[in-house]
């Protein structure tokens, strides 16, 4: 080899690169003292800086989970028809008729609060390409959206970029968003939540996974050129390294939907040839993690020469190339002689395709810059040996039971309803889901809140007299429940996802969760993190609902203020026949039961509730506590009485207590309902705060189902010891009437319900 | 019957469009890769929606100077039949093929959603010919760039030639939101003077199924392929 000073004549920036680092720069990227210490101690050398910037990207949380590893590895995460659970790009379960489905939800939230519409739609390329590097076509997108309060000014200029961005990717490359949540709430004001959802389609045994295969074999690059956007601004060196810092781009990622779907094509297509050994897409830290993971995971080595891979810029160091995060672009091991057919695929879309390197069995990642060796590093260390912390923390849970009687107010149930409808986190996301193209790909049964959950048919899977099966898919979390109680609140969202996939008809499957939280330095940011971990394993080992895919994202928070705790469950089931599915809206004469409620039940939960807050104006007192076994029991008997064809419509009850929920079956069709009450209700009036507890109270484990067979359903429930309310009968009258307490008008308050979000975001022609 | 779907690169309905006219015939589609030049003689091509060179430039514009184009316009000078949807609209209107424009949605963002299509009085045409003038179909549309636009010199052309095939139309009287993108005279789909080239907004392969979408856009294709077959 040359002497290093021939390095400097040709590229100064990556003689720079390749000079032994300091401690000063490892602090500069984030990394701790000791943990440098054990990176030297490890590789038996003072790395490089670009050694150095490989490794803290592979200890960075995000790559290593060091902080919330200890208590992930807790999560329930088999069963039987587990095909895959966490570690690979995505989960994957077994849906039968020699089908899979593969899904993740990934979060982009600080890259969303500087860039609205980049953040975003990254967030959904991102999630995208982890599916379908698995040999899945993506058929549906979710997201789970948290935006501060609806006041800041800041809020609407969030939401219009995100909901554009997210628009901006899914609707170019084809893919429906099918529906997800937005909710609103102060302690997102300085960092705002984009987790996005995709789930895909494989045929079982067509799965592919990253684990390389074979020394000898060519590594392949394909996709998009890698330019100098998304280097981590602080993982950036000493000033030293950066000759001209007007080089650098901001750390923005930035999207390209086109080269997204060409990508998608190319890649789908070339797998369906025997070309593909392993694959794996370049997401965080790009072709860091990408070349470090395949390796390692299949216990062997790598060789590359970063000559080759396709720059989009000229003199690109070592480090820029391995720590770019460049969109859309793969990283995969080709069986030796497909090189050419495979490039054929890839001209043929107008794609870069590279080989770059090889699979060897060193067990060490050699890059090669220039014909200057770069990096020469064992990937054990990388991997094996990043840090896993058990950071001290203390899970405080609000313990005070709120009592009806304790919430005095001299608002009357209508004017009630007609806050709650005028809550964002309530009302229609008509305005935000019209700009999804939600019916792409022709198969969506049911979008955005036409049922509890998402619904998209299976493609082929139609029979003589079926439309085929469907995947129901929802996300879920009430982070106030959770701030109150994280224990409570993990089982919450996870039984919640439950009810919602139950309501839809579907049977609930698996999991993927994206847990948000703030600095897990905070004991009681930790507490949360470990109490919600706690709660879902509890919820979803009892469902039988394991966790097979997932994302930590942490440190959310703005000036030392966290943002509310915010585990979203991401759930994912499925029904046999489409057209048996269900919506949430109730037809003229059917009768509405609440299912998990008893005649007995004479006053409702109203700590924590969306109710409790509009009378004290902030969030107190314990959240409603889960009864597993009831929930459990309220999920089975819906899915019975659906599989003998007896229902109409289904609606779980959850924000805004029973009458929000029924309400929201009944503007439809314009219906009305004289409901029922229990008879200590009936002399009750509209103020009586027991009455205001049994409209808006939010206990847990209650759907309310409407049906047109009252008899055989009645028959069923009583046979299985289930608790049920009968609500009454729908008619044509569109009047909601409380006995004679208090009458309410559907048209009312379905134009609330259809116009807050218009007229927050400043759209006076909708509705 | 022998249909053909054209794929661009960023072509996104073309499995739709296929799904429904394999649906309809009982046979599949061709598919028509851009860079073709020679294709085969096709009683229907239909240019599917995407967003086509993931719409740079303009929506359509890319899409309109492939090698493609060419043989389009010449099956279109034999006398052949072109239906274009959404995008397929705008590459038609970019290649100029079909006259006007399409701009911005007027609310300036993405709109998906159930619309209401009124069957025009127009020239002779294998699309509409066999439904009933007035007729109302209910068809959604997903785009950005779906605001016709015409000068009045063009419009008035249009109108005296018969070319407004379809309009987006109220169900109810005191609808606001009945036109999705703020077209000219609430135009959904014009024709070409020969009345063999069909441009519309709205989506007829997503409304092929009761459970999503309703059937009116089985039905609109379905009357295509009788009238074509004749």
């Amino acid at each position: 080899m040359e002497p290093q000073s021939e390095l400097l004549k040709i590229n100064k920036n990556e003689y720079l690169a390749q000079q032994k680092s300091k401690l000063e720069d490892a602090l500069e990227m984030g990394l701790t003292k000791d943990e440098y210490n054990l990176i030297c101690d490890k590789i038996d050398k003072i790395p490089n800086i670009t050694e150095l910037g490989i490794f803290s990207a592979m200890f960075s949380e995000h790559c290593s989970y060091k902080s919330s590893k200890k208590w992930l590895k807790t999560l329930p995460t088999e069963a039987s028809h587990v095909i895959q659970g966490p570690g690979e790009n995505a989960g994957v379960i077994d849906i039968g008729e020699n089908l899979a489905a593969v899904f993740k939800i990934e979060s982009h939230n600080h890259p969303s609060f500087i860039e609205p519409y980049q953040g975003s739609a990254t967030g959904v390329g991102g999630i995208l390409r982890d599916v379908f590097t698995m040999g899945a076509r993506p058929i549906a997108l979710m997201n789970a959206l948290r935006f501060g309060s609806p006041d800041q000014p800041l809020t609407k200029h969030l939401v219009s970029g995100v909901v554009k961005g997210i628009g901006g990717y899914g609707n170019c490359i084809g893919i429906p968003t099918v529906g997800g949540e937005t909710n609103f709430d102060k302690s997102y004001d300085g960092n705002i939540l984009v987790n996005a959802m995709a789930v895909g389609l494989a045929k079982k045994d067509r799965i592919f996974y990253s684990a390389a295969t074979g020394a000898g074999n060519p590594v392949i690059y394909v996709g998009a050129k890698t330019g100098r956007d998304g280097i981590h601004g602080a993982t950036m060196a000493s000033a030293e390294f950066t000759e001209n810092s007007t080089e650098k781009r901001p750390t923005v990622q930035v999207g390209d939907p086109f080269t997204g779907k060409l990508l998608l094509e190319a890649c789908l297509e070339l797998m369906n040839t025997d070309a593909v050994l392993s694959i794996q897409d370049m997401g965080a830290a790009g072709l860091t993690s990408s070349s470090v993971e395949m390796a390692s995971k299949g216990s062997l080595g790598m060789n590359l020469n970063l000559d080759l891979v396709p720059t989009r810029e000229d003199k690109m160091t070592s480090y820029e190339i391995m720590l770019s995060e460049s969109q859309e672009r793969m990283l995969m091991i080709l069986k030796p002689g497909s090189e050419k057919k495979a490039k054929s695929i890839f001209d043929k879309w107008d794609l870069d395709f590279a080989n770059i390197g090889e699979v060897t069995n060193t067990g060490r990642l050699i890059l090669t810059k220039h014909d200057f060796e770069a990096c020469n590093l064992p990937l054990e260390p990388l991997v094996e040996d990043a840090p896993e912390y058990n950071k001290p923390y203390e899970i405080k849970a609000i313990k005070k039971v709120l009592k009806p009687s304790d919430l005095k107010t001299n608002l009357t149930i209508i004017d009630l309803l007609k806050i709650i409808f005028k809550n964002p986190n309530i009302a229609s996301k008509k305005w935000i889901w019209e700009q999804y193209d939600s019916s792409v790909m022709g198969d969506t049964i049911f979008a955005n809140g036409d049922s509890d959950a998402s619904l998209v048919k299976i493609h082929g899977t139609e029979k003589k007299g079926s439309f085929g099966r469907g995947l129901a898919i929802t996300t879920d979390c009430t982070p106030r429940y959770v701030k109150s109680d994280p224990i409570i609140g993990g089982m919450q969202a996870v039984c919640e996802a439950a009810r919602n996939i139950a309501s839809s008809g579907a049977k609930p499957l698996a999991i993927t969760n994206n847990l948000n939280f703030g600095n897990p330095d905070k004991k009681n940011v930790m507490g949360e993190i470990v109490g919600s971990i706690k709660g879902i394993s509890e919820a979803a080992s009892y469902l039988s609902t394991p966790i097979v895919s997932g994302n930590v994202s942490l440190y959310n928070e703005t000036n030392g203020k966290s943002i509310l705790p915010t585990p979203v469950i991401g759930m994912v089931g499925a029904i046999d026949e489409v057209e048996n599915s269900l919506k949430i809206s109730a037809e003229p004469n059917n009768v509405l039961i609440a299912l998990g409620q008893s005649e007995n039940f004479k006053a409702g939960w109203v700590g924590c509730s969306i109710y409790q807050e509009i009378i004290n104006k902030k969030y107190d007192g314990a959240p409603p506590p889960i009864n597993l076994e009831n929930e459990k029991k309220v999920i089975e008997i819906i899915l019975k009485l659906n599989g003998q064809k007896l229902l109409t419509a289904a609606h779980d009850i959850s924000d805004g207590g029973l009458l929000t929920t029924v309400c929201e079956m009944l503007f439809k069709y314009n219906l009305g309902l004289d409901i029922n009450l229990p008879s200590n209700l009936i002399n009750c009036d509209s103020y009586d705060p027991l009455l205001q507890s049994w409209c808006f109270g939010e206990d847990q484990a209650r759907i309310i189902i409407a049906t047109k067979h009252i008899k055989k359903v009645q028959l069923i429930l009583k046979e299985n010891n289930i608790d049920f309310f009968v609500l009454g009968k729908t008619n044509s009258s569109s009047n909601l009437n409380l006995k004679d307490i208090t009458t309410i008008s559907i048209y009312d308050i379905k134009n609330l319900n259809e116009k807050t979000i218009p007229s927050m975001m400043g759209d006076k022609q909708q509705g | 019957m022998r249909t053909g779907v054209v794929i661009f690169p960023g072509s996104n309905c073309d499995r739709d469009m296929i799904v429904a006219l394999r649906k309809i015939t009982g046979k599949t589609p061709i598919k028509i890769w851009h860079k073709e030049y020679d294709i085969p003689n096709l009683d229907l091509i239909v240019i599917p929606g995407g967003f086509t060179f993931g719409d740079y430039l303009r929506c359509g514009a890319l899409a309109a100077r492939s090698p493609v184009i060419t043989s389009i316009k010449n099956h279109i000078s034999r006398g052949g039949t072109v239906l274009g949807v959404c995008n397929g609209f705008q590459i038609l209107i970019e290649a100029k093929i079909l006259p006007g424009s399409l701009i911005r949605n007027n609310k300036l963002l993405f709109t998906c959603r159930e619309t209401t299509l009124e069957v025009q009085s127009c020239i002779k045409n294998p699309f509409l010919s066999g439904l009933k003038i007035g007729e109302c179909l209910k068809i959604p549309v997903a785009h950005n760039e779906g605001n016709y636009f015409a000068p009045e010199d063009l419009l008035k052309q249009l109108k005296e030639e018969g070319r407004i095939a379809l309009k987006y139309v109220k169900q109810k009287d005191n609808e606001k939101n009945y036109n999705p993108n703020g077209s000219t005279e609430d135009i959904a789909g014009i024709l070409s003077k020969n009345g063999k080239v069909l441009g519309m907004m709205p989506h007829p392969e997503r409304a092929i199924n009761y459970l999503h979408g309703g059937t009116d856009g089985l039905k609109f294709l379905t009357n295509c392929v009788e009238q074509i077959i004749g």
